[in-house]
């Protein structure tokens, strides 16, 4: 193995993060050349994390200890269960890092002309750069406490982006300090779940929680904490209040950035359900726990959508109904893991399906900020009823938005058409109401973009906007970008089930070899 | 064709014969529109909107705002709009109690299975 490689776990958290503190430094020296520096960081991060991909699609997973002798040596002489902070990133793991890698990248692009005016960018990029940190963190962690640790980082970061100053309208303080609360009290909840575990098995590392695993009454309340906080970091209905208020104030890159910080939430809860739990629970109950949130985020969420004004509150809510997808086809692999028959038939599916949006949906979601960070930047509103006719202005915007728009409604040939359809199908054999509900989510969300659509883009140019022009061309690359990764992701979406995303659901089911990685054949 | 194939649990879908599918559809309505009326003038009075009653009014001021889109939705769903409307408060008192009552739901139903 390579140097490179052996260490590659440690270096996609270290570079960002080294990065963070030296941002402030260098920022004296030159503040205009800062974007570059960042994005160089999270570009070599995102290659980086490329190389472990293909690493461990093909070898398996990779482990990393730190401050062992070797960063391969889990269980020292003399101990049966790991003691030190371990790396573990497994396929599901490294799913999620290439999202945040992508899309990390990508915010850093996009901001260097979006935020070229703003003061403060020392500290805008410092945040950047931590969020960037403690979202890889949460994703490749195999230590429960260590989870903890870059949750909060990922909060106190998020809500500074929130706030960042430079946001010209709207409410970013207020929003800030609603996101500080529901972030505390998630931070609370987990960490006293963490003290349930610690509690009772003296062990932080998850694959040796997972060994220990009883499932006891504080086992189970644990699980209650753990299912409610990250379902509501989610932003899952009926704790998704949050998501708009903060979705709609932070700049466009963060907002992007925001999206995949809730996914690596949602990540964190099905690791712990399915990683940690697994079969020990009632898992038709979690499971149905698990639909139920799904229903209710996507019916509330787009239903809320539609009747939204401002772009961006618009687009925060088709977010909270998009989680609702993913919560469904997870949670219906969750209902039937303790029945193979039924997993094999269709659960493996439905959690494909679930897996696969989460992917889909950072970046077609991605892409819909994006491109209503360029309606704002260069009309300077977000109100929808104030626009109109930018089509004839902003070509690429809206070839974009057109792209981003028709993914999210699951029209083929994009990326969101053959997430959805494994949904639709594999729920079906489930329970066929589930996937007419979630088909008819999506023809509203078809209603919603329509709205925004003809509202921004089409009709007679507006006096006001005569002299708009297309937005800067570093905004334009990122937008491009994904529209590049959303097109080809639907016409190829094959490639990415097979090498992707079936290697990250069996690592969520296949409990006993994620804990084998670690803990050897005990 | 196997490239772009993909195996969606109960069936196939292949977005690149999907694609091909559009083309060949869309050639055939091409075609049969080419074979239609052939009397369209340009720039004639063939080409504006009949509009009975009423004077045209200019482009500027015809374009429907977002404002008023889907405005019979939501007045055949008031009902359903109006108490989810009231429950988004924006209070932070109430978004924590969401948080509360959730977390007590799922007690009780993990408690009791």
């Amino acid at each position: 193995m390579s140097s490179i490689l052996m260490h590659a776990p440690a270096l996609i958290i270290a570079l960002p993060l080294l990065a963070a503190f030296l941002t402030p430094i260098l920022s004296r020296f030159n503040g205009k050349k800062i974007s570059w520096f960042v994005s160089a960081v999270l570009g070599i991060t995102l290659l980086l994390t490329l190389y472990m991909a293909g690493h461990i699609l093909i070898d398996g997973p990779l482990i990393y200890v730190f401050g062992g002798s070797e960063a391969g040596l889990t269980l020292p002489s003399g101990y049966n269960f790991p003691i030190r902070i371990i790396f573990q990133i497994d396929a599901m793991g490294i799913f999620m890092a290439l999202i945040t890698a992508v899309v990390s990248f990508l915010a850093a692009i996009y901001s260097i002309t979006y935020m070229e005016e703003h003061t403060g960018l020392d500290k805008y990029y410092t945040l950047l750069l931590l969020l960037a940190t403690s979202m890889f963190g949460m994703e490749i962690t195999g230590d429960i406490f260590n989870f903890f640790v870059f949750f909060e980082i990922a909060s106190i970061s998020s809500v500074a982006l929130i706030s960042f100053r430079s946001t010209i309208s709207g409410e970013p303080a207020e929003a800030g300090l609603k996101y500080m609360v529901v972030s505390s009290i998630s931070a609370l909840m987990v960490l006293f779940a963490i003290g349930l575990f610690y509690g009772q098995y003296d062990a932080l590392n998850i694959a040796a929680i997972a060994s220990f695993m009883q499932y006891t009454q504080l086992d189970k309340i644990a699980l209650i904490l753990f299912v409610t906080v990250l379902a509501m970091k989610s932003g899952a209905v009926p704790m998704h209040m949050w998501t708009p208020d903060a979705y709609s104030e932070a700049p466009a890159a963060i907002t992007m950035v925001l999206v995949a910080a809730s996914q690596a939430s949602l990540y964190a809860l099905f690791r712990i359900i399915f990683t940690i739990y697994n079969i020990t629970l009632n898992t038709v109950t979690v499971g149905w726990i698990i639909i139920i949130l799904g229903v209710l985020s996507m019916f509330i969420g787009v239903t809320m959508a539609i009747i939204q004004k401002d772009i961006k509150r618009l687009m925060a809510y088709h977010a909270i109904s998009q989680t609702g997808y993913m919560l469904l086809g997870v949670g219906v692999g969750m209902a039937v893991l303790a029945d193979p028959q039924a997993l094999e038939s269709f659960g493996i599916s439905a959690m494909e399906g679930g897996i696969f949006h989460i992917m889909n949906h950072a970046m077609y979601k991605g892409l819909l900020f994006l491109t209503a960070g360029a309606l704002f930047y260069r009309t300077g509103t977000r109100d929808l009823s104030k626009m109109g006719g930018l089509a004839n202005k902003m070509n690429y915007t809206t070839i974009f938005f057109i792209i981003g728009a028709a993914a999210i409604a699951g029209i083929p040939p994009f990326n969101g058409f053959a997430s959805k359809l494994i949904i639709y199908e594999s729920v079906f054999q489930f329970n066929p109401l589930l996937s007419i509900i979630a088909m008819l989510v999506s023809i509203l969300t078809l209603a919603s973009f329509v709205k925004v659509f003809h509202s921004a883009f089409l009709g007679p140019q507006l006096e006001e906007y005569k002299t708009v022009q297309e937005v800067p061309k570093s905004m334009v690359l990122a937008m491009g970008v994904l529209a590049v990764i959303i097109v080809f992701f639907g016409l190829f979406p094959d490639i990415i089930v097979k090498n992707l995303v079936h290697p990250a659901v069996m690592a969520l089911i296949n409990q006993s070899r994620y804990t084998s990685t670690i803990l050897g054949g005990m | 064709m196997n490239i772009g194939l993909l195996e969606t649990g109960s069936g196939y879908w292949n977005a690149l014969v999907w694609i091909i599918a559009v083309l060949v559809i869309g050639t055939g309505v091409l075609f049969l529109r080419n074979k239609g009326e052939d009397k369209y003038k340009k720039d004639t009075n063939q080409t504006k909107p009949f509009l009975s009653g009423n004077p045209e009014i200019s482009k500027e001021d015809s374009h429907v705002g977002a404002s008023h889109i889907y405005w019979g939705f939501t007045e055949a769903l008031k009902n359903y709009y109006e108490p989810l409307v009231k429950m988004h408060t924006g209070s932070i008192n109430d978004y924590s109690s969401w948080i509360i009552l959730v977390m007590a739901i799922i007690f009780i139903i993990v408690g009791v299975s």
